[in-house]
């Protein structure tokens, strides 16, 4: 079953194509990565997909409900979770609660204390719970980011560059914690560490001035000349 | 939890401590402290907009005096007892904030200032329009006959800072709930990122509205309060400078703490009352202060009390 | 019209009346605005305090007068130049005490700047004291206006009582169109003007070309504050000087302000020419509390539903 699609998805900034005429299909279950180079439009693609932005055109379509009209919220409770590329976790309160803020949208009363464990015992900040947000490193901000996306249990969860600034030790956490994930939760990974992306994603879709290039499974695209000059040759 | 008994332990002690002071207070400060119990009870209110939810309201002054004069019209032309007339405000209240509301936060930042400002000066413009029932600037005075409730004269000295002190007492206890249920969290994770709220699934503009609903409410319930205590409605409680007074008392006490509110009230009551000594231009005090605060303390009292001696204080 | 002054006077020469007064409004607000406007623009700053510099550029104008002596001209030539200059000073200061170390950060310049209005307002009240106080015009000839009117031999040219103005009043007007051309060919036609448009446009990449955005955005400050004081300096010998007088300006200000499209100088003076006409003519229709709701709830629904301004294409 397809849990998310878009028809010719567009976005113009200034009368700048952003975003062109996208048909994206992304099945249950699936872990896809998003790739293509700066500028690509990747995280406009899904800032569309969960509505922190308006399209200029076309449609978003999530289980087989058209919900382009559908305020970023209300996609949420239906089951979506967003990831910041950019860290945007709460400074000013504490690591337990920046996850039980994300928790409370679906559980109640003790549940919500054992969602937040689960979701930072899986991410590994179970220990700095009581912790200020804003004194965590750069790293472990991600991780918490990645946290709260967990504690929302979503059908689909969009990480936006979620290795980015990660360490070795801590990538290689992540995947260990994707791999867990698969399966169970269908993931949208919009991603430039290529090893994450080889070694995760079921299929990869490329984007390329606003317009997929290529769709495959990894080693597809590996293969693919086209992604090769326009991705992979510039790094 | 130890740190949610000591957040008790403090506010309670407070309350416990105005309780006591009544009896050792002499007449004059006794007297300033009710005006300042209500006016405190006015910068909680505020202080739930501004401190906790990050929306800096220049228009407050326009609910404060829709309690004021909700309840004080009430008195004056439909012959209302103080309950009802009490009641009266506080409904004037909501409905007003709530429809500032509606029109307001559909702007953000120096918009929705300058919004608030306009409109709160538009309702203070009104009340001297209709001077045939506000008596406009000079105001009206309710009569000490008009002023008891259930049996108990409010106009002695006695019984009008017990009544303040329930009045704050009962705000100062409801803002500490307010920020410890998720309602309250999601207010702070408002001001924190606005956007990363949306983004977990909450609706932004419910939030606010119901924010400014409850700020207004208190604000009007202060206002209420303040005309039937000490007996007076006039038209100089919905002017600007009664929209920039809790906005310092707040600054000065620590914006987003529960207490700082009343710190700040307290403070900058004694600093007025001791300049008019001095001189006419006692509002010179307030601009100062406003300046040295942004310049040089926005955490206000309570907030460098919070940042350098104990980090969980509400 | 009961109760009106002007009472005898037919509504036709009335209103020609209303419009003469609504034109000195006018040129005086097109000057304050324009102030705001550009302290809006360039800096992105809301200057609260703005109506306060309105009225120390009447009250430095008084002071002037009343030390000077002597023939009425001088010391208005003297207070023309002397009183923007002064303000504008003042402005700088208070822009690199006290605006610059916050950044410029927009919600706590605006808190900073009421601060900045009770500062200047009080001081004012402690120095000046609590009277209006008049300034006499440098010349102040009667000039009549005639009016036409249809009676029993056709059409008769008549003068009717009341219908006049002064030398004086028409000056404000010239002033007022010369200072602003003045203003516009500063920003259009000099190297400061380029610098100012350029850091209005992009802040980070202005300072990327070298150009020293702190010291641009001290005299702009400056300017606004210095124009407000031009305006004050010029209405003083027609409304007297009080300490709290900078509050209507203030108002009317924003409102055209925001009305014409923040930091949009055509549309600020579009605004103002059109504001301070209506002004006198409302005011013939209206009470000034009712014109004064009414203008106030209108600024308040322009913000919300159309902030680009009334005129003039989304800016910024």
């Amino acid at each position: 079953m397809t849990l998310l699609t878009t028809r010719g998805l567009s976005k113009h900034f200034a009368g700048l194509c952003a975003v062109e005429g996208v048909n994206f299909d992304l099945p249950q279950g699936e872990v896809r990565a998003l790739i293509g180079p700066n500028g690509a439009g990747k995280t406009t693609l899904v800032s569309m997909i969960c509505g922190r932005i308006a399209p200029s055109g076309g449609q978003v379509i999530f289980e087989g409900r058209d919900i382009t009209a559908l305020p970023a919220h209300k996609r949420i409770m239906l089951g979506m979770a967003y990831t910041f590329q950019i860290t945007s976790v709460f400074a000013g309160l504490s690591v337990g609660e920046n996850v039980a803020l994300a928790a409370r949208r679906r559980l109640k009363g003790a549940d919500v204390g054992l969602a937040v464990d689960d979701a930072l015992a899986r991410v590994g900040l179970l220990d700095r719970k009581a912790q200020e947000a804003g004194d965590l490193s750069y790293g472990h901000q991600r991780l918490l980011e990645i946290a709260m996306g967990l504690a929302q249990s979503p059908r689909l969860l969009i990480l936006d560059e979620p290795t980015q600034g990660l360490a070795e030790g801590e990538i290689a956490e992540f995947k260990a914690l994707i791999r867990e994930l698969a399966g169970k939760t269908t993931i949208l990974l919009i991603e430039h560490n290529m090893s994450v992306v080889m070694e995760l994603a079921d299929r990869i879709t490329v984007l390329n001035f606003g317009e997929i290039l290529a769709e495959g499974t990894p080693d597809e695209i590996h293969a693919n000349g086209e992604v090769q000059t326009a991705y992979l040759g510039n790094g | 939890m130890s740190g949610g008994a000591r957040a008790f332990a403090l506010h309670g002690g407070l309350i416990v401590l105005l309780f006591v002071l009544q009896f050792v207070l002499p007449a004059y400060h006794h007297g300033n402290l009710a005006r300042i119990m209500v006016l405190a009870s006015y910068a909680v209110g505020y202080n739930i907009l501004f401190g906790y939810t990050g929306l800096l309201s220049l228009g407050h002054a326009l609910f404060f005096a829709a309690g004021m004069y909700g309840m004080g019209l009430g008195i004056q032309h439909l012959g209302l007892t103080p309950a009802p007339a009490l009641l009266l405000g506080l409904v004037a209240g909501a409905v007003v904030s709530g429809g500032l509301a509606l029109l307001a936060l559909r702007t953000t930042g120096v918009a929705f200032m300058i919004v608030t400002l306009m409109f709160a000066q538009a309702g203070y413009l009104t009340i001297l329009y209709f001077g045939e029932y506000t008596r406009g600037d000079e105001g009206f005075v309710i009569q000490q006959a008009q002023r008891v409730l259930w049996g108990i004269d409010l106009s002695d000295a006695g019984n009008r800072y017990f009544a303040a002190l329930i009045l704050f007492g009962t705000c100062l206890m409801a803002s500490l709930w307010l920020v410890r249920v998720p309602f309250g969290k999601v207010l702070v994770a408002i001001r924190e990122n606005e956007e990363r709220v949306r983004m977990l699934g909450y609706d932004i503009f419910v939030h606010k509205l119901a924010a400014m609903i409850i700020s207004g409410t208190i604000a009007a319930a202060a206002g209420a309060s303040y005309g039937l205590l000490f007996g007076y409605a006039g038209a100089s409680f919905a002017s600007v400078q009664y929209s920039i007074f809790p906005l310092l008392w707040v600054l000065l006490g620590g914006a987003g703490t529960v207490l700082g509110p009343f710190i700040g009230t307290l403070f900058m009551f004694y600093l007025i009352d001791l300049s008019s000594g001095v001189t006419t231009a006692y509002m010179l005090i307030a601009g100062v202060a406003l300046v040295l605060l942004t310049l040089f303390a926005p955490q206000g009292l309570m907030g460098e009390l919070r940042r350098r001696v104990w980090r969980g204080l509400p | 019209m009961p109760g009106n002054p002007c009472a005898r006077m037919d509504l036709g020469p009335y209103i020609v009346l209303a419009s003469l007064e609504g034109a000195i409004t006018a040129a005086v607000l097109a000057l304050t605005a324009v102030g705001l406007s550009l302290v809006f623009g360039v800096m992105r700053v809301v200057n609260i305090a703005h109506g306060e510099f309105f009225m120390l550029g009447a009250v430095i104008a008084w002071w002037i007068a009343h030390s000077l002596g002597g023939h009425p001209a001088i010391g208005f030539a003297v207070a023309l130049v002397a009183a923007p200059l002064i303000v504008g000073a003042l402005a700088v200061a208070a822009d690199m005490t006290i605006l610059k170390r916050l950044n410029y950060d927009p919600e706590r310049t605006i808190v900073a700047t009421i601060g900045v209005l009770y500062i200047i307002q009080q001081m004012t009240l402690m120095g000046y004291g609590p009277d209006a106080r008049p300034v006499e015009p440098p010349f102040n000839t009667r000039l009549a206006i005639p009016w036409f009117e249809h009676g029993a031999d056709g059409w008769a040219m008549i003068w009717p009582w009341g219908l006049g103005t002064t030398s004086y009043k028409l000056a404000v007007i010239g002033a007022a169109v010369v200072l602003l051309c003045g203003v516009w060919l500063l920003m259009s036609r000099t190297r400061f003007g380029l610098v100012m448009r350029a850091t209005q446009a992009d802040r980070d990449m202005a300072q990327a070309f070298g150009i020293p955005v702190e010291r641009v955005y001290a005299l702009v400050f400056g300017l606004g504050a210095a124009l407000a004081a031009l305006a004050g300096v010029l209405i003083v010998p027609i409304q007297q000087a009080h300490y709290l007088m900078g509050a209507d300006p203030l108002l009317l200000s924003f409102i055209v302000v925001i009305i014409g499209g923040l930091g949009s100088l055509p549309g600020t003076v579009l605004a103002a020419v059109l504001i301070g006409l209506s002004d006198g003519i409302i005011s013939v229709f209206f009470s000034p509390t009712l014109a004064k709701i009414l203008a106030t709830l209108l600024v308040g629904l322009v913000l919300v539903f159309r902030p680009q301004g009334l005129f003039g294409a989304r800016s910024g």
